[in-house]
């Protein structure tokens, strides 16, 4: 490797550790300094930007293996291994997760004027733990990582959020803590499995991928991973506490949920779910699809009622993620990619959608929409980027969302014909939705006197949201950078799943139904 | 039993085997003689004399070393397993009476007699976790319980001092009898109390099957279950929890149910691959039981006392998980989480005790609105002892449970590892609440003032926290030292 080898040697590491050392810096500022704590904030989180777009530089698109490993033995008596490394399905991820960061800082530093130290500390010790997600390539790590984002994402949404906060805190802290702890007992029924097989205990995805896992073993273990996943994605019908959560939340706490969060599920279908069972992850697939259209066509609907901006666009989230779910379990390469890219859009999207909120409510100390009317005049820099996320959002040509969309359905319409048709009304509705609460926000009277003397974007404010504005329109037009990157990946992701699907079903009959493959005991 | 033989060899094996337990006497020794001799105003001596006696017994366990030695024609060993618990539970005391520095002070328990007392119960809990002949265990188990019972009546002026006490006397008292008689039972059918010599009788199917035996077993677990608290033998739990001293409670906690684990894991291990067929059913539902009442119990507390107390409940079936799935994997497991367990009660206790000073609703989990953002570093502890109880990482319970879980896993108890599971997602609720208190719910008017700790109680406290980062952290280390225990046993 060329460059400064030594930092090659451990860029994940230091990507994962520096914001923890300055959560450490921060306990020792002094407590009323709040512009300190925050300016410090900010560039702990830039520097991790910068440091970042080094793995991007030494990435190299042309192999489907994990790249910048660092393996480390953590208890190697039984095989659990520091392990980090990312491919072309966790770059952007990783990358998305260290953009968002020095963004939702530049946010909170008029949103959050109580216990700032300790939110900082918080959102410093929560990207830590989003990063060590999607760069963790062993069981053991990822899932101490995994549930390592509760922690502070619970205190944020406790401690920083609206009226209902500790309802919705602890109710998101219980729904994705229920989803996840039956992945531990799958993961330590694959760990031993892998023992029984080969002899050597391992948590290393890598090695544990080149398993073939009985049909029987996988139906259990994907049903117990797909939970914990099916939770944080959130699908349908485990997606009663997004709302809640998003609606309590932070601005701050909004956009790291929306952008990073929710992604870790879809992601986790990803790289575990599917890539480990995937004779269980194609028997699943019309079950996934399916609550994947409905969870597209019922977060449309739900949005379409909203009086609250927030909480449509919470509930917007849920249509979105649908779209997600349908490219990832195309389960082609088209299909695949689109959905990555679409985490990434939905991230870029959304994070701004609830920023653009929180410039409002900032403002009027409200979200409803009744409240508003004929703001595009009083604030014209606002409109214009406010309408430029909500086009994004709905995915009009030109914009990011289009591109993830588009090649979603191109890829889901070859395996799942009827499933995209009814899925792309979801689109319509998305536009329905999202310009309805545009028109009756921005254009019309001004209905309510206060909101004339409104002021507009100041710099902060724009500084944090061009950069997100740039994403939209360089995804929209030119996502072959992104695309790239990803193809050597999903390529081998797609050729390695049909190839294990084979190896675990070689003895099976062709045309077995799932209940004699899964449950028939005589087998 | 073979008349022992008196010579001298022999005997000075014997006390070289138990000088942790010497040391331990003697410091007690020691100490009532100096009460006796202070003025009242030197009374915090004594505390000082009791910690540095148990750092001479720790250091003095390490010097023994995990080779095996035998004392008494084999009535006791000192092993890698019991210098393993013996480690844990000396580590144990020693918090519990560097946090007396300034408990002692406070709630007037600065008498001679509570830190004898003290050191007298640990040193029956060394006995009980190096014993391997039953009588062994069972005089280190009525050595450990009759100060505990004085312990939790401490406060001789409080109603609920005395009732906790008088419950857990007589209740005590009765699983002694249990436990007493199962010992008959099983000499009455194997002709000896030795541990090791039973197990090989089993191993070659001697005793199998042999009703008396197997009632003297199934009586012996009765009474270990009263010891550890599993259910439905818990009753007295939540009372006795609730009316003693805090420190003491802490100490029961922490100390009292790693002996009784330690003598119960050398029974199992040693006996039950022989009856295991029949065993692991009974083990299994109580582990069972013992989980889900401890944790739904808990949900329902408003007391910070109580909720530890059903929540040790909970732990304990948690450790009962490890047991039934036996094995080195399963042995290695129970051990590394008494320790943890040892780690995480006491810390948070500790916290309590500088927090909750009126004895009526001082321990009300309400009373500890506000404390987070005004008391960081309390808040701060506090909430990472009760994460690690919950099993979340990076601490150490979230590894402890991880092997516990993963015992029962690789022996084929999935089952009983999904209601584990499934149990500590229930427990988060009640764990958190405490938390929510602290830091989201508003803040009252008067917070109240927390004591400042002296500092011997600062530094229990935070190497309570260090110890729970870092065994969650790195935990390479103790889990392979408790590993090589459990094999020191089995061979």
């Amino acid at each position: 490797m060329t460059g400064v080898p030594l930092l090659d040697q451990h860029l994940l590491s230091v990507l994962i550790g520096l914001p923890l050392v300055g959560a450490a810096a921060l306990l020792f500022l002094p407590r009323e300094g709040h512009r300190t704590i925050r300016n410090v904030t900010f560039l702990f989180t830039l520097a991790e930007f910068l440091l970042s777009l080094l793995v991007v530089a030494r990435f190299e698109s042309g192999t489907a293996a994990m790249q910048l490993v660092e393996s480390v033995p953590w208890i190697p008596r039984y095989g659990i291994g520091y392990i980090v490394g990312v491919d072309g399905i966790s770059l952007w991820l990783l990358m998305l997760t260290t953009f968002i960061m020095p963004i939702t800082i530049l946010s909170a530093y008029s949103s959050v004027q109580k216990h700032v130290k300790e939110f900082m500390v918080f959102m410093l010790i929560l990207a830590t733990a989003m990063v060590g997600v999607f760069v963790a390539t062993d069981l053991f790590l990822f899932y101490v990582f995994w549930e390592m984002v509760l922690i502070p994402m619970y205190f944020l949404i406790g401690v920083w959020g609206g009226e209902r906060r500790i309802y919705a805190a602890i109710k998101f802290f219980l729904y994705t803590f229920v989803g996840s702890v039956l992945m531990l007992v799958a993961i330590l029924a694959l760990y031993f499995h892998h023992y029984a097989v080969t002899g050597t205990y391992t948590t290393d995805l890598v090695k544990l991928y080149s398993l073939t896992i009985p049909v029987k073993m996988q139906f259990w273990l994907f049903a117990a991973f797909f939970l914990a996943f099916a939770f944080k994605v959130p699908m349908f019908p485990f997606h009663t506490w997004l709302p809640d959560a998003h609606t309590e939340a932070p601005t701050a706490g909004s956009v790291i949920l929306a952008a990073v969060l929710l992604k870790m599920g879809t992601y986790g279908f990803l790289r575990f779910a599917m890539a480990l069972f995937p004779v269980a992850a194609s028997d699943f697939t019309p079950l996934i699809v399916t609550l994947a259209v409905i969870g597209i066509l019922y977060g449309a609907l739900v949005a379409m009622v909203q009086k609250d901006v927030k909480r449509l666009v919470a509930y917007s989230s849920v249509a979105h993620l649908g779209f997600v779910m349908l490219g990832l379990f195309a389960l082609n390469l088209q299909g695949i990619e689109g959905g990555i890219l679409q985490m990434i859009n939905h991230g870029v999207s959304t994070g701004a959608l609830f920023l653009v909120v929180g410039i409002i409510y900032e403002r009027r100390h409200t979200r409803l929409i009744s409240e508003f009317g004929g703001l595009s005049r009083v604030l014209p820099v606002f409109a214009f980027c406010f309408m430029v996320i909500t086009l994004s959002s709905i995915g009009l040509p030109g914009t990011n969302g289009f591109v993830g969309e588009f090649l979603i359905m191109l890829g889901a319409f070859r395996t799942h014909m009827w499933h995209t048709a009814v899925a792309a009304t979801g689109v319509i509705f998305a536009a329905v939705y999202m310009l309805w609460m545009f028109q009756r926000v921005m254009y019309g009277k001004v209905t309510q006197e206060e909101n004339l003397r409104l002021e507009d974007m100041n710099g902060r404010e724009v500084a944090y949201m061009l950069p997100l504005l740039l994403l939209v329109f360089w995804i929209g037009v030119y996502p072959q950078p992104f695309l790239r990157r990803m193809d050597a990946s999903v390529a081998a992701f797609v050729t390695r799943f049909e190839a294990q699907k084979q190896a675990a079903l070689r003895g099976s009959p062709a045309g077995e139904t799932m209940l004699v493959r899964y449950f028939d005991s005589g087998k | 039993m073979t008349p022992i033989a008196m010579d001298t060899g022999a005997l000075v094996r014997g006390l070289y085997c138990i000088l942790p337990e010497m040391v331990v006497i003697g410091t007690a020794i020691l100490v009532l003689l100096a009460d006796l001799l202070l003025p009242e105003e030197g009374k915090k001596r004594l505390c000082h004399l009791s910690v540095a006696g148990v750092a001479a017994a720790i250091l003095s366990a390490l010097w023994l070393g995990p080779g095996k030695i035998e004392g008494f024609s084999g009535m006791i060993v000192h092993d890698g397993m019991g210098l393993f618990f013996t480690l844990t539970i000396l580590a144990a005391a020693l918090l519990t009476l560097m946090m007396a520095t300034g408990y002692s002070e406070w709630e007037g328990t600065q008498k001679g007699e509570f830190y004898a007392l003290i050191l007298l119960s640990t040193s029956g809990m060394l006995f009980m976790a190096e014993g391997t002949d039953l009588m062994t265990v069972f005089l280190g188990l009525e050595t450990l319980s009759i100060p505990i019972y004085c312990l939790v009546g401490f406060h001789r002026g409080r109603m609920r001092s005395l009732e906790g006490a008088m419950k857990y006397f007589l209740l005590g008292a009765f699983s002694s009898g249990f436990f007493l008689y199962g010992i008959a039972l099983m000499y009455a059918a194997a002709g000896t109390t030795r541990i090791p010599v039973i197990a090989s009788m089993m191993r070659d199917a001697r005793l199998y099957g042999n009703p008396v035996f197997l009632a003297g077993i199934g009586l012996l677990l009765v009474g270990f279950a009263f010891k550890v608290s599993l259910v439905p033998f818990h009753m007295w739990t939540p009372d006795a929890y609730e009316g003693a001293p805090t420190l003491v409670t802490a100490f029961m906690g922490a100390a009292v149910k790693a002996a009784a684990f330690a003598a119960l894991l050398r029974v199992v291990l040693l006996t039950f691959p022989a009856i295991l067929p029949a065993m692991s059913g009974v083990l299994w539902v109580l582990a069972a039981l013992t989980m889900t009442v401890g944790n739904f119990s808990a949900l329902l507390q408003n007391n910070m006392k109580r909720m530890l107390a059903y929540s040790s409940i909970a732990h304990a079936g948690y450790i009962l998980v490890g047991l039934t799935a036996g094995g080195v994997a399963g042995g290695q497991a129970v051990l590394f989480y008494v320790l943890v367990y040892a780690f995480m009660n006491l810390g948070a206790f500790g916290v309590i005790m500088l927090v909750a000073q009126r004895e009526d609703d001082g321990y009300d989990i309400d009373n500890f609105a506000g404390i987070g953002f005004r008391y960081p570093v309390l808040g701060g502890l506090l909430s990472l002892f009760l994460v690690s109880l919950a099993g979340i990482p990076p601490t150490a319970g979230f590894v402890g449970k991880f092997y516990l879980f993963g015992a029962a896993v690789r022996s084929g108890y999935v089952g009983l590892a999904v209601l584990g599971v499934l149990n500590s997602a229930v427990s988060v609720y009640y764990y958190l609440r405490p938390v929510v208190s602290m830091y989201m719910a508003p803040a009252p008017e008067g917070i109240p003032v927390p004591r400042p700790p002296r500092s011997a109680f600062s530094f229990a406290l935070c190497a309570s926290a260090a110890a729970v980062l870092l065994l969650g952290v790195m935990p390479a280390s103790a889990l392979e030292f408790a590993e090589r225990s459990v094999l020191s046993l089995l061979m």
